[in-house]
């Protein structure tokens, strides 16, 4: 197949020879890399936009960029950090991983597939352009609350709009076509109970961005028309009501904090046992925690909104809800405490990461926890708390989460061995730094800084100035990681194909690096044996 | 958290110290869990893994212990919602309306209602001049309370989403417009307390101090029978603006006051503006045309638009004054001049 290919397009310029090919590619794992390298490219600018909000918080005082721009900087950071750099991230590890890990030769919809990432890109350079418009970025934060989205919003709150319907169908694509694969493709004997617990959370996250991102979706679409169409959804004075702007987006929301972070608790999955030498404990609880979580994320939105004037029944039923969630996410930690317990474990890499994003991501479900008591969250809502609360719950846990997975299997993907000695020190040191910029944030929260705002009152000074260090220390760790994975592609050790001895699993079968196709005919699944 | 003065926000912060001893010690608990197996059953150690994989018995233990734990937060975290949001029996009312980048206080039952604005100078902000204490926590016209009487307040914006929110009374409420919210607060410590809008509403969010002074009962009632002087005074002031001819050395000082307080905000002290959002009025066709239309345009605001109406918000002297000043700025030298009995009159 691939030396057919390269007969057919002998004669032309190899740079449009490269081109087509990765602008047509159907190939699951040439997508998963096109996937992963966006979204690194992302996580770097709307990494650099988080640099340019720590610097103006460095010290009280506006210094370097003005109250406005400081908004639409804040809303890109938001909004690129989440459809940018940790979906597309995990859509690409799901690529890569999916059919591999299910005896699959490809997805099921390949074109589909090639087609979903590059909307993406497109969708992304709308978005980023709107910074160089009259009237400047979208300014109203990730949130875009109705009506100073809609009624106050910048002229390119337009291009804003269509860029998340583009990602939205983007998303849908990809969810519907890893639901058809995992459906339809598995490997004769590959039974749901059988399947790595990556591909069960990314089989429930898909379902969840069905479901959710059609919302998002009607939302925007809302807006557009209260913008531009004399509709009034969320207009006050036409009769609408800006809260049920709330309602529908954290309907949408909530949901969608999940699908951040299910892949990572699939990938803590996957690499604890390995370095335990010990099989997950408790896989069906895992699976079952996992559905539960899925489900308990769609009736807790409101809990975003205590401070809206809600009923007290209702501000009660989205307490005890949320506090639900606890459960089943508590049984997650413990099942990978117990796979640890009595095994035989070693610290390499993707070993560390995996267990920050479980002390850290715990960090964050604690401080949760905290907010759902809905007396308490009066105090702390719109807080620096809340986002010291979602950043330990997105970081070290959606990103550490892609981190480990990429230390894990890039030694699959690319045949070399990264470089222990520097894998363990961008560890450390992004550790200390996640820390270092996100801990003190609970302090400055408690004490009433409020979020989102570009300076403060004197009383925050030391321990923003504390975050803002943290925050350039965690930028240049990341730099770090970029070098790391750059001299693993172009050298290195040779891998082997089991390429960790504990591993377990058919991505390990293949050769490393992995073919072009793989598994043309499924492998036998082995009755009894662990995938 | 801090206790703050009221007796609900001390009791939001015990629930805040159960809520963290609980984190702290389920903390402690798997931590200490993880750090252990990971130093006691790291290879070096131990190099034969066991074989367990699977124990029911744990799994309903380590389900139900956290469910009773829930159970034991949520009782006391209910009760207290239940009183929190309890509004009956209120001695007086506030109506908090918000807008675009200050308060208005309203008290219901005597009528008296003024704004409340920011009064940390631009050069503070800039860098220009050292901060004082109350850096962005200081207003005009304060919110003034009475101790030990139930107050209601009531809140609502005129533009976007706001959030009214005083810590030390543990009291946030979302200002929506269409929507009037309540909350209310017994403060039994005369003081002056500080808070800060907190819902992101556009680029003043960082700049709309809250703050209340409250003050033992009989001082409030004198405070409120002097605001009633005042407001007759104010009104006596305006009749006699209106008689009188202003000059231009009269009203510019006047004007430039009123337009660094109010219109700098989004026009820019040199009245260049920020882009084609908040348009410069040096040189504009507005601040330079026809008198009506730019009298028209201070006074009526545009429609779902930052450009708010003044009518409401400014007596006929500082209008006139601010319009005079715009007109004789910058680049603009139109030499008009435009008094407050013309103000009075477009009302």
């Amino acid at each position: 197949m691939v030396a057919h290919a390269e007969t057919v397009h002998a004669n032309r310029h190899p740079l449009i020879a490269f081109a087509s090919r990765w602008l047509f590619t159907t190939n699951h794992k040439e997508i998963g890399s096109l996937y992963l390298w966006l979204s690194l490219t992302l996580f770097f600018i709307a990494g650099g936009m988080a640099m340019v909000i720590r610097l103006e918080l460095f010290e009280p005082g506006i210094q370097f960029v003005e109250p406005e721009f400081y908004n639409q900087v804040l809303t890109l950071h938001g909004l690129i950090m989440v459809f940018g750099a940790v979906m597309p991230a995990f859509v690409g590890l799901a690529n890569w991983l999916i059919p591999m890990m299910i005896g699959a030769p490809d997805m099921a919809l390949p074109r589909m597939n090639n087609f979903s990432f590059w909307i993406l890109p497109f969708a992304f350079t709308m978005l980023l352009s709107s910074l160089f418009m009259e009237g400047g970025a979208p300014n109203f934060g990730w949130t875009f609350y109705a009506p100073l989205s809609t009624t106050y919003g910048p002229p390119s709150t337009d291009f804003f709009i269509l860029g998340v319907h583009l990602m939205g169908i983007s998303s849908i694509m990809g969810a519907i076509n890893i639901i058809i694969t995992i459906v339809n493709l598995r490997a004769p004997g590959m039974t749901y109970m059988r399947m790595p617990l990556f591909v069960w959370t990314w089989f429930i996250t898909a379902f969840l961005l069905i479901m959710v991102m059609p919302v998002l979706a009607g939302v925007v679409t809302m807006m557009l028309t209260d913008r531009h169409f004399g509709t009034s959804f969320f207009e006050a004075s036409g009769g609408g009501d800006p809260v049920m702007f709330q309602h529908i987006f954290w309907f949408f929301g909530h949901p969608e904090v999940y699908i951040m972070i299910l892949p990572g608790f699939g990938i803590a999955s996957q690499i604890i046992p390995t370095f335990s030498r010990k099989k997950l404990f408790g896989y069906s609880s895992m699976v079952w925690a996992t559905v539960s979580i899925a489900f308990l994320s769609f009736i807790v939105w409101g809990h975003h909104m205590f401070t809206t004037g809600m009923p007290v029944a209702t501000e009660l039923f989205f307490m005890f809800a949320t506090m639900l969630i606890a459960v089943p996410t508590g049984v997650k930690v413990f099942n990978w405490v117990a796979t640890m317990w009595r095994g035989s474990i070693t610290f390499e890499t993707p070993m560390l990461f995996a267990i920050g994003f479980v002390m850290m991501f715990t960090i964050g479900g604690f401080s949760g926890l905290m907010l759902a008591l809905v007396p308490a969250d009066f105090q702390y809502h719109d807080t620096f708390f809340v986002v010291a609360h979602f950043h330990y719950v997105l970081y070290p846990g959606a990103i550490f989460g892609t981190m480990a997975a990429v230390y894990y299997w890039l030694p699959k993907w690319c045949g070399h061995m990264y470089d222990e000695r520097l894998g363990k020190i961008h560890f450390w040191t992004a550790t200390f730094a996640v820390n270092l910029t996100f801990f003190p944030m609970h302090f400055t929260g408690l004490a009433g800084m409020p979020r989102r705002i570009p300076d403060y009152s004197l009383q925050f000074a030391d321990f923003n100035m504390v975050s803002s260090v943290g925050a350039g220390l965690l930028g240049l760790t990341q730099v770090l990681f970029l070098y790391i994975v750059i001299k693993t592609i172009r050298g290195g050790v040779k891998a082997t194909d089991q390429v960790w001895e504990g591993a377990v699993g058919l991505e390990w079968t293949i050769p490393s690096p992995a073919p072009h196709h793989t598994f043309e005919t499924p492998p036998e699944i082995v009755e009894g044996r662990a995938y | 958290m801090r206790e703050g003065v009221t007796d609900m926000s001390a009791r939001i912060q015990q629930i805040h110290h159960m809520g963290l001893w609980v984190c702290i010690v389920v903390g402690v608990i798997v931590f200490g869990a993880m750090f252990y197996t990971m130093f006691a059953h790291r290879r070096s150690r131990h190099p034969v893994p066991a074989t367990f994989s699977h124990s029911t018995l744990v799994e309903i233990v380590w389900t139900t212990i956290p469910v009773l734990i829930l159970v034991g937060m949520a009782i006391p975290a209910a009760i207290a919602l239940r009183d929190i949001e309890n509004n009956e029996d209120s001695d007086m009312t506030v109506v908090i309306t918000a807008s675009q980048w200050k308060w208005h206080y309203r008290y219901l039952e005597t009528d008296i209602s003024y704004y409340s604005n920011i009064t940390t100078p631009d050069e503070q902000i800039y860098n220009l001049e050292p901060k004082d204490e109350h850096y962005l926590l200081d207003a005009d016209n304060p919110l003034v309370l009475p101790t030990n009487k139930k107050i209601r307040f009531l809140v609502t914006s005129d533009d976007v989403i706001h959030s009214w929110w005083v810590p030390d009374f543990a009291v946030k409420q979302d200002a929506i417009p269409g929507f009037i919210n309540e909350a209310w607060t017994i403060v039994p410590t005369p003081g002056t307390y500080r808070g800060q809008c907190t819902e992101l509403c556009g680029q003043g969010h960082g700049f709309m101090p809250i703050v209340v002074e409250v003050r033992p009962e009989a001082e409030f009632d004198q405070w409120i029978e002097d605001q009633r002087i005042a407001a007759e005074l104010a009104g006596g002031a305006a009749v006699a603006a209106r008689a009188k001819t202003w000059t231009m050395d009269e009203l510019m000082p006047i004007g430039q006051e009123t337009f660094l307080k109010h219109c700098a905000t989004c026009h820019e002290r040199d009245g260049m503006g920020q882009g084609t959002k908040y348009p410069a009025l040096s040189g504009s066709a507005i601040a330079t045309g026809e008198m009506a239309d730019h009298l028209e345009r201070v006074m009526n605001g545009v429609a779902d638009t930052e450009m708010q109406a003044w009518a409401p918000q400014l007596s006929d002297l500082e209008i006139a004054a601010v319009i005079t000043y715009e007109r004789n700025s910058w680049a603009n030298s139109t030499g008009d001049i435009i008094q407050p009995i013309t103000v009075y009159k477009a009302r």
